[in-house]
């Protein structure tokens, strides 16, 4: 059974750096950072102590409130640090990697009910891998989810192709829906343009829709939007393509492999390409820049700024290496032609090569103002809400009018194109971000 | 040189940092921020709000110029002097520049304190306000009470409220609205429209009356054979050779502005195609109705409507937010004006306060439009 999703609004950016479909290099790390800050709604608590052997899904951290939820390494070796912040904030832990990976074995086995599924997640340290909408935090151990969406490809910036980096992985990808189909019904979006050669369409036991347009139309919000609106009450959990895979890959094998083809990408990455590495794994091995570049763990649009000291997120497959843009331009926004930068407005002339990638930087281009055109962000906004009543419902923190506009239904990835095509420069996605942090606080 | 000023004595810390917003203005006016995006999305587009309102300034600008030679055309015409193409443009860029620069001074000084005092940097929204306001009022009109509507309207309408983006009426047409209450003698009748006070002055002529057609056509005086408003042709009107403000009188020059924004989606062509259509609607209903000899079509060419619907209700700010709702409030704006020109036996222009109506009425109407669809959403999600 399959459904079409034909989206029209949205905007592809123009961004140089694409990677080449090839694996370049394969990273194998010295040292290993498992990162509690990866997970929304996961109050860390240490499992272990400097010094100690752990093994390859072995546990390294629990949460404080619900103790069956563990993080755990993807790796074998000896707990060499444990990284705070501020007020001690635990912010990774650090694993040096034996030379001979060792691994937990759980066991090759499928499950046979939602609660051996449930269970194999929580004990390898996967079921942070499922995020629970509203919200977008790590799923609760109590709520049954109306339906789980898989969206099996990423229209982002840049983004690494689910078709090429899980080309060989149909049956991992199976085993995962299999196990997660005991839970609640399966949902998966498949690009059209691929449609036949794609390895996603041969899934079984998933209700298939399938989905074309520009970005964000591969983000899986804007996908359940049209599918299946969240309203008040109801909850559903999604789960990224690539660790489905490892999931799956956990079932078949009794392994916990989280390795994966990470995109290399950008404007300033010297040769755009995969690699193969593992979540954790030390920017500066994956990663070589020269000048001033911004290390970023995902896509441009809602990626973090890792910086040269950090580590590979655990959702991440996407590095993207992008020049600060601190120069400034004369008499910028007073040109009538500025070649170099893009512009989705009209007010520029970058209609006329539609084609073009630009080598963007950090720039802001501008100065924060108050909201003036506001048409833009319907433009680039393929759901049926009304993106600046929600946003200044979110600025007021009323909870009745966030509510009625759709916050159940959002996250900040979904309206992360409105950041970038907001000629006042407003921070739409943390204005996102504030109101869904006192939803969970208000809704408590 | 922006170099020179910026560090140290404007910085924060600094003893003249309380002047920053003044200074950032121009340093940023010269030159696009070094700034880099902190947090969000980590690539920004090119547009800012300087582009978006200097293209409106650019649509305006052939408006403008046309209303120069204008200005020049009907002083020449109503005293009956020989004066070439280039002697009326020069006369009305020069009757027409103190009004900008009364305009744009007061205004501008009012921004930037404003802003001074909030700690904000400068809204470039009045680069487009100042370039309006002397379009929309007569050329003749004493430049102290042009400083006292800018100033008011600049005041009370715009940064009591926070500045632009957060005011509910159009600034340029308060000041007009202001004038017109304050000092009806110089902003209506059949005297004020053609500029007089050099020539006047130098010809010693007593004042010589010439209405516009919106006024001759409010007497009834048009000839249905050939077309004309009294001395007016159709085309005469269209082409934008009458008497009127400045910026308002040629349908040719306000449509390249208005092709400039819709084409570069500055501002709606939902708002401008639908009070088109509500004025031309009530145009046909008046006629009908025998309110008005005039064909409905006549209304789109007299007084201000086209530069209204062009150029002031399609003001991001002040308009509907939601697409459905700004075809209802463009459609509004064109009925009531024409309403208000055929049913109001003392005033016979309905642009201004059509306008300024809506502006208020547009949150209701977005309001309305929002509640509607989302009702229709629950109610289609709990069916599903």
């Amino acid at each position: 059974m399959s459904d079409n999703l034909d989206l029209k609004k949205g905007l592809n950016i123009p961004i140089e750096g694409a990677p080449a479909r090839e694996v370049v290099a394969t990273v194998v790390p010295d040292t290993v950072a498992i990162k509690p800050t990866d997970f929304k709604g996961f109050v860390p608590r240490l499992l272990v102590k400097e010094g100690d052997a752990v093994l390859a899904g072995s546990p390294v951290m629990a949460d404080k409130q619900r103790p069956g939820i563990l993080l755990t390494s993807p790796v074998s070796g000896t707990v060499q640090q444990v990284l705070r912040g501020e007020k001690r904030k635990l912010l990774a832990v650090v694993v040096k990697a034996s030379d001979k990976q060792e691994y937990v074995n759980f066991g090759a086995k499928a499950p046979q009910s939602a609660d051996e599924t449930k269970d194999l997640l929580l004990k390898s340290g996967l079921w942070g891998a499922v995020i629970e909408r509203p919200y977008g935090v790590m799923a609760s151990l109590e709520t049954a989810p109306k339906a789980i969406f898989i969206s099996s490809f990423s229209t982002a910036p840049l983004a690494a192709d689910t078709d090429f980096t899980l080309a060989d992985s149909l049956q991992d990808i199976q085993a995962g829906v299999n196990a997660l189909a005991k839970i609640a019904p399966v949902h998966m979006s498949v690009r059209k343009d691929v449609y036949s050669s794609t390895i996603f369409h041969k899934v079984e036991n998933v209700v298939e829709h399938v989905v074309s347009g520009p970005h964000p139309a591969g983000n899986v919000g804007i996908q359940i939007s049209h599918i299946s609106p969240i309203m008040k009450g109801e909850t559903v959990w999604t789960i990224s393509p690539v660790l489905l895979a490892a999931f799956g890959k956990l079932i078949n094998t009794g392994k916990l492999d989280l390795t994966r083809k990470v995109a290399i990408t950008g404007p300033a990455a010297q040769k755009p390409a995969y690699i193969t590495a593992l979540p954790g794994t030390p920017v500066k091995d994956l990663v070589k820049v020269q000048g001033d570049v911004r290390i970023i763990g995902g896509d441009v649009l809602t990626g973090e700024n890792l910086g040269q000291e950090g580590f590979l997120g655990f959702f991440e497959d996407q590095v993207t290496l992008l020049p600060e843009g601190r120069e400034r331009e004369w008499f910028g926004w007073a040109k009538p032609f500025r070649p170099k930068v893009h512009s989705s407005s009209w007010c520029y002339f970058s209609w006329l090569t539609p084609s073009k990638k630009y080598k963007m930087d950090t720039n802001l281009h501008g100065g924060p103002r108050a909201f003036v055109e506001t048409k833009c962000f319907e433009d680039v906004t393929p759901m049926e809400i009304f993106p600046i009543y929600l946003i200044k419902a979110c600025l007021a923190g009323d909870i009745e009018k966030m509510e009625k506009f759709g916050i159940y239904e959002v996250l900040p990835e979904d309206l992360a194109l409105c950041d970038y095509v907001d000629p006042s420069k407003n921070e739409i996605q943390a204005i996102i971000q504030k109101g869904i942090d006192l939803m969970i606080k208000e809704m408590a | 040189m922006a170099e020179n000023t910026k560090p140290g004595l404007f910085e924060k810390g600094g003893k003249l940092y309380w002047l920053h917003s003044t200074i950032d203005a121009f340093d940023t006016f010269l030159r696009v921020p070094g700034t880099v995006t902190a947090k969000g999305a980590h690539v920004r587009d090119g547009i800012d709000l300087k582009r978006v309102m200097i293209m409106v300034v650019i649509a305006l600008v052939p408006a403008a110029l046309f209303g120069m030679y204008n200005v020049g055309l009907q002083t020449s015409t109503l005293y009956g002097l020989d004066w070439g193409f280039w002697h009326m443009f020069w006369y009305g860029l020069l009757r027409m520049l103190p009004l900008f620069v009364v305009s744009y001074a007061v205004g501008l000084i009012i921004e930037f304190a404003s802003s001074q005092i909030r700690g904000e940097e400068v809204n470039e929204g009045y680069l487009v306000t100042g370039f309006l306001i002397p379009l929309i009022v007569p050329v003749d009109v004493p430049l102290w009470m042009l400083a006292l509507a800018v100033a008011f309207s600049v005041i009370f309408v715009k940064e009591v409220f926070g500045g632009t983006g957060m005011n509910i009426w159009n600034p340029a047409l308060v000041a007009r609205a202001f004038l017109f209450f304050s000092y009806p003698s110089s902003m209506s009748g059949s005297d004020v429209w053609v500029s007089k006070t050099w020539v006047g002055a130098l010809k010693d002529v007593d004042a010589i009356s010439a209405a516009t057609p919106l006024a001759i056509a409010h007497d009834g005086a048009y000839d249905a054979a050939t077309g004309a408003v009294g001395q007016y042709s159709f085309m005469d009107m269209f082409w934008g050779f009458i008497p009127g403000s400045t910026g308002e009188t040629s349908v040719v020059a306000i449509l390249i502005g208005a092709l400039i924004l819709v084409w570069t989606g500055v501002a709606s062509w939902k708002i401008m195609v639908s009070s088109v259509a509500g004025g031309l609607l009530v145009g046909w209903l008046g006629q009908l109705a025998g309110a008005t000899a005039l064909p409905c079509w006549y209304q789109l060419v007299m007084g201000g409507f086209l530069f209204g619907s062009v150029f002031m209700a399609t003001d991001p700010v002040t308009a509907a937010q939601t697409e459905t709702g700004k075809w209802i409030y463009g459609f509004l704006i064109g009925a009531l004006a024409v309403v208000v020109r055929l049913w109001n036996p003392g005033y016979m222009e309905g642009m201004m306060l059509a306008i300024l109506l809506m502006n208020t009425f547009a949150p209701l109407i977005d309001h309305c439009v929002v509640t509607a669809k989302v009702n229709r959403r629950a109610k289609k999600a709990l069916n599903a």
